[in-house]
C-alpha cells in the first residue's frame, strides 16, 4: 500500500505529465475476475458494436411501457431550421406544450424525441445523426415543414437534403411552411397515440436496416471523420 | 459628391461613372489601383464604414466583378468600386489590412467563387461548407438543381412546372389562343 | 477593507496565458493540460440559431474564440439566380426566420429602383407599418432575452406571449404568421381590415405595460445590472474599425439610424429620436434595445393616426411572368432590429437576377466581433455578450 502511494507521487511529479491527475493516467487495472485491462481515460471511447434490435416485452409490461413514454416525451432543444423560431411560443404560456408532458432537455442523453425543425445543411446533418444516435433508445424523430418531406421551397438547393427519411427513421410529419405551433401540438398528439399502439418503432428500424441508412449518409457527407455508431 | 467623384477620375483613373441616386455612385476601377483607391478614399475622405464585399460573375466575358461598397458616415454619401479580375486566374490583392470584417468576407469568397486573396488571415480555413469537392458553388457554371437530384433522392412525384403554361392551363383551360 | 476589496477585485495571473508565435497565433497545447477546449454550439440552448463558438479555455477565463457558421447555409444567392423576381420573394423572406420582412421591402425597393417604378402614397404608409410591426416583434423576443441568458426567464414567457399577439395582428393584416409576403414589387398586397386600428391599439398598451413590467423584473435587478454592467465592452475606435451598425453602435455613442440618416418609405414625416448611450456593454446595448422597443410603439401609433385609409396601394407593374429588368445595379439599405440591413442587386437585363447579395449586420457582428470581445471573459458571459450583440446566424451564411 505504502509502496504504491510513492508511485503515485512520483509519477505526479514527473515534468511532462505533472498535470495530468493520476486518475487519469494510462494504466493496467485488474479486475475483480483476475483479467488484466489497459485504460487510457483521456481517450474517447465510442461503441463500435452495430446497435441491436430490442425486443418487446411481454404483451402487459410493454402497454405500460408504452404508456409511461408517450405521457412524458422529452424533446432535445436543438432547432436545426427556420421552425425553430416556433419553438419558444410552443413551450410559453399561450400554446404550453408542458400540459402534453412534452418538455425540453438540453442534452441527447436526456431526451427521448427529436424535432428536425425544418432543412437539414449538409454540416447540420452531420451534427443530428451524432445526436440521434447519442439519444437512448426508445426514440421517437418528429419533422417539420414541406422540406423534410421533399425538400420544400430548397428542394434544388446544393447543400440542404431533399427528404430525411433515407438517413434516419421519421416517426411524424407535420406538413407546412412553417407549421403552427397548433399543428406541432396536432403533431405530438399524433405521435402520442403512435406510441401507444407501439408503432414507434423507429429505433428498431434504424437497427434493422443499419447499412441502407449508413451508405446514404456515407454517399452526401464527404468527410466523414465520425465513428461509424457510437452511444 | 462631384468634387470626390473627380478628384479621383484625376488621380486614380476610374471610369463607367453612374450616379444611381444622389447619394450612391458606382465607379469602376482598374485592379490594380483598386486597393489604393479604397485607402485613399478611406483616409482622405473618410469613408470610414465599409458596407461590403462581394463578387458577380460575369461568365459571358469571363470576368468576376468585385465590389466594395464604402459609405461616408458624417456625410451620408456611399460609393461603390467594382472592379474586373480576370476568371481563369481570379487574384485580387487583400484588404484584410483596412478593416477587420474584410477577412471573413475574403474567407467567403474564396470558398464560394474560389478567389484568392494572398495573405489574408485564415483564408484556406473552411467557413460555410464543408467537405466539399466540387467546383465553387456560387459560380455559374456550377449546376445546382443537377448537383441536388443527382446526390439529395429526390422524392418521386414531385413535379415541377413552368409558371406560365401552368397558370394557362389552369385559370383558362378553354382558351382559344392558347 | 481593502483587503476584502482587493480580493474582489482580483486578476487572474495571464502570465500563464499561451505564448504567441512571430505571426502572432497563439501556441494552444491541449496536452500539457492547462487549457480546455469547449464548443459552445450547435445544439446549445442558448445560442440563438445555429451557430458554434469553438473556445479555448484557461481555468473559467476564455484565451480564443473562434465562430464557426454554416449550419443554416441554404445557397439563397444562388437558388435566387434561377428564379423569376417574383418566385424570388417566398424565397428571400427566409433569408431572416426573425425578422422576414426587412427582406421583401428591400428586394421590392431593388426592383423600383432599377425598374424606376414609384409606389403610391397609401402602399409607403402600409410598408412603414409593417417594417415597424417586424422591428416590434423581434424587440419583443430580444428585450427579455438577454436576461434570458442569465436565467431570468420570466421576462422571456411574457414577451413570447405579447410577440404572439403581434404575429396574430401579422396573420389578420397578410394572412402568414411568421412569413408574410406582403410586400411586392410595385406596393403591397392588402389594405387595412375592419377594427385593425383598435386591435393593434390594444396590443400596444398591453406591452406598455410590459415594459414597466421588465424594467422592475431586468433593468432594476441588481443581478442583472452585476452580470452585465461592464461586460463585452466595445470601444468607440472598434465602431468603423470592425463594422459595428445599429444598436451596438448606439450604444457607444454612435448616433448612426437609417430610418434618420437616410429616410426611406414616410420616415422624414414621422417624429421620432434616436437614443444614444456611451458605455457600450452588455447593460447598455439592452437598455437601447428598451428604448428602441419605446420607439418603436410610439411610430406605429404616428402611422395609425397619420396614415390614408384608402388609396391605391399598388401601381401598375408589368407581367410579372415575363418582367426583363433593365440591366444595372443598385444597393439599398433599411434599419432592422439589428442595424443597418441591405441587399445589394444586379441585374443583367434578362428575367433572372444576376446576383443578389445580402449584407447582414450579423456579417460582421457575430464573427470578428464577437471572437474579440470573448476574449479574457468568462465562460459564464459567453452568451450573455453573444445575445447582447443580437446575431442572427441564417443572415451570416443564407
Amino acid at each position: 500500500m505504502s509502496e504504491d502511494k510513492n508511485k503515485n507521487i512520483q509519477d505526479i511529479n514527473t515534468p511532462d505529465d505533472k498535470f495530468i491527475h493520476p486518475e487519469n493516467k494510462p494504466r493496467t487495472v485488474i479486475s475483480p475476475e483476475g483479467e488484466e485491462i489497459h485504460i487510457e481515460p483521456l481517450r474517447d471511447y465510442f461503441l463500435e458494436k452495430r446497435p441491436e434490435v430490442i425486443q418487446p416485452k411481454s404483451d402487459a409490461v410493454e402497454k405500460f411501457l408504452n404508456w409511461a413514454r408517450a405521457e412524458s416525451i422529452w424533446v432535445l432543444g436543438f432547432g436545426t431550421g427556420c421552425g425553430s423560431i416556433e419553438i419558444p411560443p410552443l413551450m410559453t404560456p399561450r400554446f404550453d406544450a408542458f400540459r402534453y408532458g412534452v418538455q425540453m432537455r438540453p442534452t441527447p442523453r436526456q431526451s427521448s424525441a427529436i424535432i428536425i425543425s425544418g432543412y437539414l445543411a449538409i454540416k447540420t446533418l452531420k451534427r443530428v445523426i451524432r445526436v440521434y444516435e447519442q439519444m437512448p433508445s426508445p426514440k421517437y424523430v418528429l419533422a417539420l415543414g414541406s422540406c423534410t418531406i421533399n425538400g420544400g421551397m430548397y428542394w434544388d438547393s446544393y447543400n440542404t437534403i431533399n427528404r430525411l427519411d433515407h438517413y434516419i427513421p421519421v416517426d411524424v410529419y407535420v406538413a407546412g411552411c412553417m407549421p403552427r405551433p397548433e399543428a406541432l401540438l396536432a403533431g405530438f398528439v399524433q405521435l402520442k397515440k403512435k406510441i401507444k399502439e407501439g408503432r414507434a418503432e423507429g429505433a428498431n428500424e434504424y437497427a434493422e436496416k443499419f447499412d441502407w441508412y449508413k451508405g446514404n449518409q456515407k454517399k452526401i457527407i464527404n468527410d466523414w471523420n465520425m465513428p461509424d455508431y457510437n452511444w | 459628391m462631384n468634387d470626390i467623384i473627380q478628384d479621383i477620375t484625376t488621380r486614380f483613373s476610374v471610369t463607367d461613372i453612374i450616379n444611381k441616386r444622389e447619394n450612391l455612385t458606382f465607379v469602376t476601377c482598374r485592379k490594380e489601383n483598386t486597393i489604393s483607391l479604397i485607402t485613399h478614399l478611406r483616409d482622405r475622405e473618410k469613408f470610414t464604414h465599409l458596407v461590403l464585399l462581394t463578387a458577380v460573375d460575369w461568365i459571358e466575358d469571363n470576368l468576376f466583378q468585385l465590389t466594395y461598397i464604402l459609405n461616408n458616415p458624417t456625410k451620408k454619401i456611399d460609393i461603390a468600386i467594382r472592379t474586373m479580375i480576370p476568371r481563369d486566374n481570379p487574384v485580387m490583392e487583400s484588404a484584410h489590412r483596412l478593416w477587420e470584417q474584410v477577412a471573413t468576407y475574403q474567407r467567403e469568397l474564396k470558398e464560394m467563387f474560389g478567389i484568392e486573396f494572398p495573405d489574408s488571415p485564415r483564408l484556406n480555413e473552411p467557413f460555410i461548407l464543408e467537405g466539399w469537392n466540387e467546383i465553387p458553388p456560387y459560380r455559374r457554371d456550377f449546376d445546382t438543381k443537377k448537383y441536388s437530384t443527382e446526390t439529395y433522392f429526390p422524392r418521386i412525384g414531385r413535379g415541377t412546372n413552368d409558371p406560365e403554361e401552368y397558370m394557362k392551363s389552369k385559370l383558362y383551360p378553354n382558351d382559344p389562343t392558347k | 477593507m481593502e483587503k476584502i476589496k482587493n480580493i474582489f477585485n482580483w486578476e487572474p495571473d495571464r502570465s500563464l496565458y499561451p505564448e504567441k508565435d512571430e505571426n502572432g497565433n497563439l501556441i494552444v497545447d491541449l496536452s500539457s493540460q492547462k487549457f480546455t477546449k469547449v464548443w459552445h454550439g450547435p445544439n446549445h440552448p442558448g445560442t440563438t440559431g445555429n451557430m458554434a463558438i469553438e473556445l479555448t479555455l484557461s481555468g473559467d477565463e476564455v484565451v480564443e474564440a473562434k465562430t464557426h457558421v454554416g449550419y443554416l447555409h441554404r445557397g439563397f444567392e444562388k437558388l435566387m439566380e434561377r428564379r423569376l423576381y417574383i418566385q424570388c420573394f417566398p424565397t428571400c423572406v427566409r433569408m431572416c426566420v426573425a425578422e422576414p420582412d426587412y427582406n421583401e421591402y428591400l428586394l421590392a425597393r431593388s426592383v423600383e429602383e432599377l425598374d424606376n417604378l414609384e409606389i403610391p402614397e397609401t402602399a409607403k404608409w402600409l410598408r412603414t407599418l409593417v417594417l415597424e410591426m417586424a422591428r416590434l416583434q423581434t424587440l419583443l423576443r430580444t428585450v427579455p432575452g438577454q436576461a434570458g441568458t442569465l436565467s431570468l426567464g420570466m421576462g422571456v414567457q411574457w414577451g413570447v406571449y405579447l410577440r404572439d399577439l403581434v404575429l396574430d395582428l401579422f396573420e389578420e393584416l397578410t394572412g402568414g404568421r411568421v412569413y408574410h409576403m406582403y410586400i411586392i414589387p410595385g406596393g403591397v398586397r392588402g389594405l387595412l381590415p375592419d377594427g385593425f386600428k383598435k386591435r393593434m391599439e390594444d396590443v400596444l398598451l398591453k406591452i406598455e405595460d410590459f415594459i414597466v413590467r421588465i424594467d422592475n423584473l431586468i433593468f432594476k435587478n441588481i443581478l442583472f445590472k452585476k452580470r452585465t454592467i461592464g461586460i463585452g465592452h466595445i470601444p468607440a475606435e472598434w465602431i468603423d474599425k470592425y463594422g459595428v451598425v445599429g444598436p451596438n453602435a448606439r450604444a457607444a455613442g454612435f448616433k448612426r439610424d437609417v430610418r434618420k440618416d437616410y429616410p426611406y418609405l414616410v420616415y422624414d414625416q414621422l417624429d421620432f429620436d434616436i437614443a444614444t448611450l456611451t458605455d457600450s456593454d452588455v447593460y447598455a446595448r439592452s437598455l437601447i434595445r428598451r428604448q428602441d422597443l419605446i420607439t418603436t410603439i410610439d411610430l406605429i401609433r404616428q402611422i395609425m393616426a397619420k396614415m390614408p385609409n384608402d388609396g391605391d396601394i399598388k401601381s401598375p407593374t408589368p407581367n410579372v411572368l415575363h418582367w426583363k429588368i433593365p440591366k444595372g445595379e443598385v444597393y439599398v439599405r433599411s434599419e432592422s432590429s439589428r442595424g443597418e440591413y441591405g441587399f445589394y442587386t444586379v441585374s443583367d437585363g434578362s428575367e433572372y437576377p444576376r446576383r443578389i447579395n445580402l449584407r447582414g449586420p450579423s456579417y460582421t457582428h457575430a464573427v470578428v466581433l464577437l471572437e474579440k470581445l470573448l476574449i479574457n471573459a468568462n465562460i459564464a458571459d459567453v452568451h450573455s455578450i453573444m445575445v447582447s450583440l443580437q446575431t442572427c446566424p441564417p443572415e451570416i451564411e443564407r
